[in-house]
């Protein structure tokens, strides 16, 4: 059911980068499972989290994205197996860099969301637009 | 005799070292003398602003121009140089990426002169009196140049021909670069990174690289390191991996980790990121960790690390994708 969107809410712009593997079949389930999620969420479909360069998150913020989340394979589970550990590491060096320019690490997500988790994929997408709604737009570079 | 070339140089936001490394070519100066008409240099010589303002545009064949943009009067002696020459080049890191002064980028103008003015503990300023733009004496009215918001890189401000990257660049690769203009060697495409190479550091290093994984991070004050090995590979943050060649890996020859002056390499937009991706790569987190031993792990190998920005980017925040902090 689509509720009807306040006219003067903020409307986050949020890029996630979804697994092939898992987070991309659990978007798939969600659907089928015809579980509603808010449609804030642009996703792009990688071949595996550790696909995602941090140039692609630093990128996304430029571009105009208030927020962006990495859904990965739960560990142990990446077909390349240390995709996902890779992506851990950088996503935890980049919390902290953004934090130094000053951007808010929820505007920053990393999960990890299997194939079968159609539930928890819609959670997680749903807390993180919450989450961003509330920090408003992400203003860079006087934009 | 015909007339020769113009040769021109100029600082910016800068601190002289860049002067230094053109000089350091010695006497080769000579050489550079007889065949360029060096007509401006603060640093070296004397003509003044107002002799570059009074020649026809286009009439300096060359401007190496080091030193970011950080205030008003950067900017104009960048769009005075451009206007008179013909190839401007960005010459050194500060009016390449920003270097040092560009780190100033993670706070506002505000923050600046609220720190080094007011609240500063060895500053005694009861009038709390900070820099004017305009003040009125009873003489009339005296001007300062604008202190921006932002360091910005030369390019980020007028139309740049090419870029010598370094910190400061290295006497050989300019003399490199002079030498194939005296030589009239045909110049690279427009935007081309000259007097560099194209891969990174890690390319020109000698140290045996073995594919290890890392537990922790170590400063340079808490490890003597094994002189053969990668330095990274013991844990040690060496940017060479994310830094363009050209220097011939000075600082790991040494046993220093390269702290990434030459700036990102070829196909690489941001330094910092491309040492994100890089340092993700080589930490060891094996074993069948849970989710959360995995988070403390990691978050314990990170601690080490206290200045992320400062580290990744101590070259090359102003030229960044982000380039500044969000100003609140
Ligand atoms: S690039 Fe380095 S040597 Fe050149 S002006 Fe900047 S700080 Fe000084
Ligand atoms: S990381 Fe540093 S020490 Fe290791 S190969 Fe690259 S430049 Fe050499
Ligand atoms: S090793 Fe790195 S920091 Fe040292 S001179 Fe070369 S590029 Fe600069
Ligand atoms: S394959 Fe899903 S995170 Fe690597």
């Amino acid at each position: 059911m689509n509720t009807k969107r306040n006219e003067n809410e903020f409307e986050p712009k949020i890029l996630g980068f979804l697994c092939n593997w898992c987070s991309y079949a659990a978007a798939d389930k969600a659907g089928t499972m015809q579980k509603p999620y808010p449609a804030n969420v642009h996703f792009i479909r990688v071949m595996c989290s550790g696909r995602v360069d941090p140039q692609f998150v630093l990128k996304a913020y430029e571009e105009g994205a208030d927020g962006v989340i990495i859904l990965a394979c739960h560990p142990g589970d990446c077909h390349y197996k240390e995709g996902n550990l890779k992506a851990v590491g950088r996503h935890n060096m980049l919390l902290r860099l953004l934090k130094q320019f000053g951007i808010e690490e929820e505007r920053c997500r990393f999960d990890y969301v299997s194939a079968s988790e159609g539930g928890k994929f819609v959670s997680v997408i749903t807390d993180m637009v919450g989450t961003v709604k509330e920090l408003g737009p992400l203003c860079l570079n006087g934009k | 005799m015909t007339k020769k070339p113009g040769l021109s140089m100029y600082w910016a936001s800068s601190c002289g070292g860049c002067e230094i490394a053109l000089v350091n070519i010695n006497e080769k100066i000579l050489e550079v003398i007889d065949k360029f008409d060096f007509m401006f240099c603060p640093c070296l010589l004397d003509t003044k602003k107002k002799d570059i303002e009074a020649l026809p545009d286009k009439s300096i064949e060359i401007t190496l121009f080091n030193g970011a943009v950080r205030t008003e009067e950067n900017a104009e002696m960048a769009n005075l140089l451009r206007k008179k020459s013909k190839i401007l080049i960005a010459f050194g890191s500060c009016s390449n990426d920003g270097c040092i002064p560009g780190l100033s980028n993670l706070y506002s103008a505000k923050d600046h002169f609220d720190t080094i003015y007011l609240n500063n503990p060895t500053v005694s300023n009861p009038g709390g009196i900070v820099p004017q733009r305009e003040t009125e004496v009873p003489e009339g009215t005296l001007h300062l140049p604008e202190f921006y918001d932002t360091v910005r890189t030369l390019s980020q401000v007028v139309d740049v021909e090419y870029f010598i990257p370094g910190c400061p660049p290295e006497s050989n690769q300019i003399w490199d670069v002079i030498n194939s203009v005296i030589e009239g060697v045909k110049l690279p495409p427009k935007g081309s990174v000259i007097g560099a190479g194209t891969s990174t550091v890690c390319d020109e290093c000698e140290k045996i690289k073995e594919d290890k994984k890392i537990d922790r991070f170590y400063r340079t004050y808490e490890i003597i390191p094994d002189t053969k090995k990668c330095l990274l590979e013991q844990g040690i943050i060496c940017m060479g991996i994310a830094t363009r060649a050209g220097c011939g890996s000075l600082c790991p020859k040494v046993n220093m980790p390269c702290s990434g002056c030459y700036g990102a390499p070829d196909g690489v937009l941001d330094q910092g990121a491309k040492m994100i991706a890089a340092l993700g790569s080589i930490l060891n987190l094996e074993g069948d960790l849970t989710e959360e031993e995995i988070t403390g792990h990691t978050n314990k190998i990170m601690d080490s690390i206290p200045d992320y920005a400062g580290t990744f980017y101590k070259f090359s925040l102003a030229g960044s994708i982000l380039k500044n902090s969000v100003r609140k």
